[in-house]
C-alpha cells in the first residue's frame, strides 16, 4: 500500500530536506521498517530501545492520532496519509 | 501602565541553551521547541550563579510593578522588553470563602485582572513576543482556546507585529470578540483544540512564523514561572503549603514549581515543602486519570466540558504535572460542569471576583479536596485564578438569576423587593415549597 508520510522539521535532515516521504506498508509498525529502510536512522528517532513509539511522538493517520484508533497495529490503505507531529506544543 | 525596565539593572542575559528535558541534549538558544533525537520538550537552562550575583529582594522591589521585575530569571536578552504591565496580579487573602470552606489561611492569586487581556496568558505571551522580536520574526501566532488568542493578538498590536491566530470554532463569544478588535488575522478551525495544535504543528514547519506555544515554547513557558515568584514575594518572602492549579497542558503547573525551586536556588526564599495539587474538569482529564492509574503516560482523550479554556485532550505537559504532584504529595482531582458552574458562583459571592470556567473549576476541586481531607485546615493555601469571567457568560447564563423589572415608582420597587425577599427565603428552604 503506497501511503505519504509528514515529516516533522527536526527529523527532516534524514530524509534529505524531503517534508513528505512516500512508503509502502499495510499497517504503522510496517511503516516504521519501510521509513527505515528509505531513510536509515529515522526509526531509532522515533522509537525507543523496547520498539515501541517514543512518548513524545504523536502519529496520526488521515487526521487521526492512532492512540484513538489501533495504536501501531492501525491498518494503512492504497492513498492514506501519514503525519508524524511532535507531542510538546500548545497549552 | 507601560514601565521600562529601571537602568540600574544589568543588560547581561542569565540563560545560556536550550536543553532537552529528557536525553539533556543540548541546542542553541534558536526559535525550537522539540529534541531532534528523541522528541522531548526543550527548556531554557541559566546560569544561576550569576542571577545570585545580581538579583536581591530589595532589587526586584525596586524593580517594576510588572513581571520584568524578575527579568533575571527570565529567557530575554534585552533590557527593553515588552512591558504592557502585565503581572503583580492581586493576591487576596480569601477570609469568606475560607470561612466557608473550613480553612484557615487561603489565598487567591487573581490573574483574572491581569494585563493587558485579563489572563494569565498575558504573562507567556509578553515574555514570547519579546524573544520573538530578539530572533527577528515579523509575525506571530499561536494555537489557542480563547485566552492566549486574546493576548498574543492584544501584544502583537501593541510591539508593532504581524498576527494570525488559530482557535476552535466554537468558542465562547466573548474570546472571539476579545481577539478580532485587535485586527490579527483570526483562522477558526472546524475541530477541537488539539487539532488547531496539530495544524499549527504543521504550519509552523512551513511559514517561518513565531508560534508562541510551538517553536517558542521553550521561552514563552517560562513566563509562568512569574505566578510562582510574585506569589512568594507577595506573601512576604516565603513560600505557601499547598497551591492549587487548573491543569490544561500541565505546563503552568511545572511551571509555578520550577519558579519556588529557582527562588530557594539563588536565596531568595527558605526551602521548604510545597504540595501542588491540580485542578481539571470530568469532560476532559487525561492528566488526572493518569495519575489516577499511576501511569507515566497520558492516554489522550476527546474533550466535553463547559471548561473550554482548559480542554486540551492531548496534553503536552501532562507526565511532568503528573510527577510534581506525585512527589510534592499533592494530587489531581477532576470536577463535573454543574460543579464548575457551582465554584464560578462560590467565588464570585464570597471573594467578589468574577472567574471563568478554569477558575470554576479549581474552586471546585479545592472544595473536594477540603470535602476530602486532602487539604488541611491549617496549611497556607494558594488558588490559582488564572481568567476573568466576562469572557465565558455563556457557562453561566440561566444559573444566576434575572434582573427584577420594574416601574419607576415606589410601590412597583417595594412589591418587588418583597417578592425578591420571598424568592430567597424559597431558594434557602426548598423542601418546604
Amino acid at each position: 500500500m503506497a501511503v505519504k508520510v509528514l515529516i516533522p522539521t527536526p527529523l527532516q535532515k534524514l530524509t534529505r530536506d524531503q517534508p513528505t516521504v512516500e512508503c509502502t506498508a499495510t499497517n504503522v509498525t510496517e511503516l516504521l521498517e519501510s521509513l527505515e529502510q528509505n531513510c536509515p536512522g529515522i526509526k531509532s528517532r522515533l522509537c525507543n530501545e523496547q520498539g515501541e513509539l517514543r512518548r513524545f511522538v504523536n502519529f496520526y493517520v488521515n487526521n487521526e492520532d492512532i492512540r484513538f484508533l489501533e495504536g501501531a497495529s492501525t491498518p494503512l490503505q492504497d492513498g492514506d496519509e501519514v503525519s508524524i507531529i511532535p507531542a510538546i506544543a500548545g497549552g | 501602565m507601560t514601565q521600562t525596565t529601571t537602568p540600574q539593572q544589568s543588560t547581561s542575559a542569565t540563560f545560556k541553551a536550550l536543553k532537552c528535558k529528557e536525553c539533556g541534549e543540548e541546542y542553541e538558544l534558536k526559535a525550537a521547541h522539540v529534541c531532534e533525537f528523541c522528541f522531548g520538550p526543550l527548556e531554557v537552562t541559566y546560569d544561576y550563579s550569576a542571577i545570585r550575583r545580581m538579583v536581591t529582594r530589595e532589587s526586584i522591589q525596586a524593580g517594576p510593578h510588572s513581571i520584568w521585575r524578575y527579568r533575571a530569571f527570565l529567557p530575554v536578552a534585552t533590557d527593553k522588553p515588552i512591558d504592557v504591565g502585565t503581572g503583580m496580579t492581586p493576591l487576596v487573602q480569601a477570609h469568606r470563602l475560607a470561612r466557608r470552606l473550613g480553612l484557615e489561611q487561603l489565598y487567591i492569586k487573581n490573574d483574572a485582572v491581569n494585563m493587558p487581556t485579563l489572563s494569565f496568558k498575558d504573562r507567556v505571551v509578553s515574555v514570547a513576543l519579546t524573544r520573538a522580536q530578539e530572533l527577528s520574526f515579523s509575525t506571530v501566532s499561536c494555537a489557542s482556546t480563547g485566552n492566549l488568542a486574546n493576548s498574543t493578538a492584544a501584544i502583537a498590536a501593541r510591539a508593532g507585529l504581524d498576527c494570525c491566530v488559530f482557535i476552535p470554532a466554537d468558542l465562547e463569544a466573548g474570546k472571539v470578540m476579545g481577539t478580532l478588535i485587535y485586527g490579527p488575522t483570526v483562522m477558526a478551525v472546524e475541530g477541537n483544540y488539539d487539532q488547531v495544535n496539530r495544524l499549527c504543528s504543521e504550519v509552523a514547519n512551513t511559514h517561518g512564523w513565531g508560534f508562541v506555544n510551538i517553536n517558542l515554547r521553550p521561552y514563552y513557558s517560562e513566563g509562568s514561572k512569574t505566578l510562582g515568584y510574585e506569589v512568594a514575594e507577595q506573601l512576604g518572602w516565603q513560600l505557601p503549603d499547598h497551591v492549587v492549579v487548573p491543569l490544561a497542558s500541565g505546563s503552568l503547573f511545572t511551571k509555578i514549581y520550577k519558579g519556588f525551586q529557582e527562588f530557594v536556588q539563588v536565596g531568595l526564599v527558605d526551602e521548604k515543602p510545597v504540595r501542588f495539587s491540580g485542578a481539571q474538569a470530568d469532560g476532559c482529564s487525561p492528566i488526572a486519570q493518569a495519575y489516577r492509574e499511576n501511569r507515566d503516560f497520558i492516554t489522550p482523550v476527546k474533550p466535553n466540558t463547559i471548561a473550554k479554556s482548559i480542554a486540551i485532550g492531548n496534553p503536552a505537559d501532562g507526565i511532568y504535572a503528573s510527577e510534581i504532584a506525585r512527589k510534592t504529595n499533592g494530587t489531581i482531582e477532576s470536577v463535573s460542569d454543574a460543579e464548575i458552574i457551582d465554584g464560578i458562583k462560590l467565588l464570585a459571592e464570597t471573594e467578589g471576583i468574577f472567574t471563568e470556567t478554569a477558575g470554576g473549576t479549581t474552586i471546585a476541586v479545592l472544595k473536594k479536596l477540603v470535602e476530602a481531607g486532602k487539604i488541611a485546615p491549617n496549611e497556607k493555601t494558594v488558588v490559582y485564578i488564572t481568567g476573568n469571567g466576562l469572557k465565558t457568560q455563556e457557562a453561566v447564563q440561566g444559573y444566576v438569576g434575572e434582573p427584577l423589572t420594574i416601574e419607576p415608582k415606589l410601590d412597583s420597587f417595594e412589591r418587588a423587593l418583597e417578592r425578591s425577599q420571598v424568592l430567597e427565603r424559597l431558594e434557602w428552604q426548598p423542601v418546604l415549597v
